[in-house]
């Protein structure tokens, strides 16, 4: 009895003791403290700033201390122009609720408004970032969460923007609920495996709402990519999981709903591409599992540019696209089952839901533009029409194998 | 001239072929709108339907209509009256009676089904002129074919295959010559082409309107900002006025040198 009130005694003396060591820090401009870098300066480990309201001209703040650095009705840190602003070299730091602006443009270096370097368990949350030129920048950190924050730039061109968020040699991060705006690509992975980008907003970039390259088993969830300069593009990767995301709007000459090249090994479920140019661009990318995505009015649903090897797509809606798939060799190891396709013009004789007919989704006229992009301007003339029906019946140009043998004749609903 | 143009006008008002027309549009419209609950999708379905139908019905109606009132004509042709006017009247006695037809017949579904309140009402106005313009210009080649040809069988003949011409065949020929010419830059040739034929720049006009012309990829951004812009807009209702001119002026020409 003696000696469990001991161990008792003993962990309320360490309780109390680690309570009175994280002191928190008032940071204000009539405090004692007025300036984040002096707060940081003096702080103890596992201490807590609070960061009252208004402006704070700083810049080049580097946090070297396991520290929370919370912000009160959203403080102003300025870094009017001058380079970076917070760079984070310690593990377990917070840091919520600040408002930075004014990051430093450079041609040499990428000056972020906030970077995490080489640190682990970090978490970044309910930060608004503006005119800046690097938005969050992890590079080689491990287990950190990204949570929301609200990244709006102003780029213009890309050769002088930066990007949102962006990862270099990280791993394990969670990306959530951030909203990303005018930069150059919204979220930017390299060389990071093991994270999860959930219920993202981004859009509106001047070039990729998300780019990834050489990134393995990340799961892309719920994610809008709306309005951006070229799209989505996914490059180099192997075991990557994209579920529910939405694909929308991604207009213009060189733009796709999502661009895919070499991406192996993968699974595409549940994403609404809609109004793209191209909605997925397929590029050297093998055994992908597309499975209840939906199609809705893009100019080409699905366009397979080469070596794409048994890849599936199984239980898709294609909706009114202009062209359903196109491909540019008569060759094809792709396996299409059970999709639905609006413009499907079979039957069903035992009504068991499954068109008697096989549906071709490439047409003839497809593949005459990709050989001869001008030839465009004859979309939906009577000639074309006619054509691709002789096609239809006995394809010479097209793969003929290429056959959705279970077509539906209802919309799939999931 | 108004007063033959208000005959031929009423005489077609009252023929059973007006009301076929008129009810075979409205019945389209319906059925498109009510069953579809796409608007978007309605207009590009429309638009095949004008597209091919409309210039087949111009050329067909203009040929029967000049060698049904041919006995009629010869009656007029006796009394003081200019002999263009004569033509010119009866000529847009039927272009505009079969363009009443189409726009009362597409107009009336469209606008309960609340066109007015949607914003497609400008690719469906656009429609609807291109439409219009595609009726005169076929008329008036109709109304040249049946001029030069005394043959009846002659001349339907020709019709159709006018029709065909524009319709298919042209589209063939130009495919090809972008095909094999494709190691040239072809942008100028294919838009000088489109311009060339009155049924691919109602087709082309209306697809660019539409939101399709997302889907134009790289080349067709040349297209867009031809099409696109205001100056394409103009350059290409001029082009279609032009085709409506041409033929007029040479049923004028025509029926003053011809012997009856």
């Amino acid at each position: 009895m003696n000696h469990f009130f001991r161990y008792i005694l003993f962990f309320i003396l360490v309780f109390i003791s680690y309570l009175v060591q994280c002191q928190t820090i008032q940071v204000c401009k009539s405090c004692p403290i007025s300036s984040l870098k002096t707060a940081i300066s003096v702080a103890k480990d596992f201490d807590t700033i609070v960061v009252k309201k208004g402006t704070y001209k700083e810049h080049d703040i580097i946090v070297n201390k396991p520290l929370t650095i919370i912000g009160k009705n959203y403080p102003v840190i300025d870094g009017e122009l001058k380079g970076e602003i917070i760079t984070i070299t310690s593990d377990n730091v917070t840091v919520d609720g600040l408002f930075i602006i004014n990051v430093g443009t450079s041609y040499t270096e990428d000056y972020a408004a906030i970077r995490v370097r080489e640190s682990k368990n970090f978490v970044i949350q309910n930060l608004v970032l503006e005119k800046l030129f690097f938005g969050i920048y992890i590079e080689k950190s491990r287990d950190g969460k990204v949570f929301h924050n609200k990244i709006i730039g102003d780029a213009v061109e890309e050769y002088n923007s930066g990007n949102g968020i962006q990862l270099w040699y990280s791993k394990n991060i969670q990306i959530e609920h951030n909203f990303v705006q005018h930069v150059r690509d919204g979220i930017y992975l390299e060389f990071s495996d093991d994270c999860l980008i959930k219920n993202n907003v981004s859009a509106l970039n001047v070039r990729y709402g998300l780019h990834f390259m050489f990134s393995n088993d990340d799961t892309y969830k719920d994610n809008t990519f709306e309005n951006n300069g070229a799209g989505v593009a996914v490059m180099f990767s192997k075991r990557i999981k994209m579920y529910n995301n939405t694909f929308k709007k991604n207009w213009g000459t060189a733009s796709y709903g999502m661009l895919l090249k070499e991406i192996n090994d993968s699974e595409i479920i549940g994403n609404t591409f809609e109004d793209n140019t191209i909605g997925i661009n397929i590029e050297g990318s093998n055994r992908i599992n597309y499975k209840h995505n939906t199609f809705i009015n893009n100019g080409w649903a699905i366009k397979v540019k080469g070596a794409c090897y048994t890849n599936k797509f199984t239980e898709n809606n294609f909706l009114y696209n202009a062209f359903d798939i196109a491909y540019n060799s008569n060759v094809n190891d792709n396996v299409f089952d059970k999709n639905y396709w609006s413009s499907y013009t079979g039957y069903d004789l035992d009504k068991n839901g499954i068109g008697d007919v096989p549906y071709r989704p490439v047409k003839l006229f497809s593949y005459i533009v990709n050989r001869t992009p001008e030839t465009i301007i004859l979309l939906r003339s009577m000639f074309i029409d006619i054509i691709d029906f002789s096609e239809k019946v006995s394809p010479v140009f097209t793969p003929d194998d290429l056959l959705d043998n279970n077509p539906q004749i209802k919309k799939l609903k999931w | 001239m108004f007063k033959i143009l208000k005959y031929s006008f009423y005489d077609l008002m009252r023929s059973r072929w007006s009301y076929v027309y008129f009810a075979f549009y409205l019945l389209l419209g319906i059925v498109l709108l009510f069953l579809n609950n796409d608007l978007s999708k309605a207009v590009i379905t429309l638009m095949n339907v004008i597209i091919v139908l409309v210039p087949l019905i111009g050329t067909i109606f203009g040929v029967m209509y000049y060698y049904n009132s041919q006995e009629f004509t010869e009656l007029l042709l006796a009394q003081p009256i200019k002999r263009s006017s004569i033509f010119l009247g009866q000529y847009l006695g039927v272009a505009l009676s079969l363009s009443m037809s189409l726009i009362l017949g597409l107009g009336i579904p469209f606008i309960f089904y609340g066109l007015f309140e949607s914003t497609t009402i400008w690719d469906f106005s656009l429609l609807l002129i291109t439409g219009t313009f595609l009726t005169l210009i076929f008329t008036a080649l109709a109304f040249n074919i049946a001029l030069s040809n005394e043959n009846k069988i002659k001349g339907f003949g020709y019709a159709i295959l006018l029709w065909l011409f524009l319709a298919v065949i042209y589209d063939g020929l130009f495919l090809m010559t972008l095909v094999m010419f494709d190691d040239y830059p072809l942008d100028k040739v294919s838009l000088i082409g489109t311009m060339l034929n009155p049924i691919d720049l109602s087709r082309t006009l209306i697809l660019l309107k539409l939101d399709i012309s997302a889907l134009l990829g790289y080349t067709g951004a040349v297209f867009k900002q031809f099409f696109g812009t205001s100056f394409g807009l103009i350059v290409s209702f001029i082009t279609l006025t032009v085709w409506v001119v041409l033929p007029v002026f040479r049923i004028v020409f025509k029926s003053k040198k011809k012997d009856f």
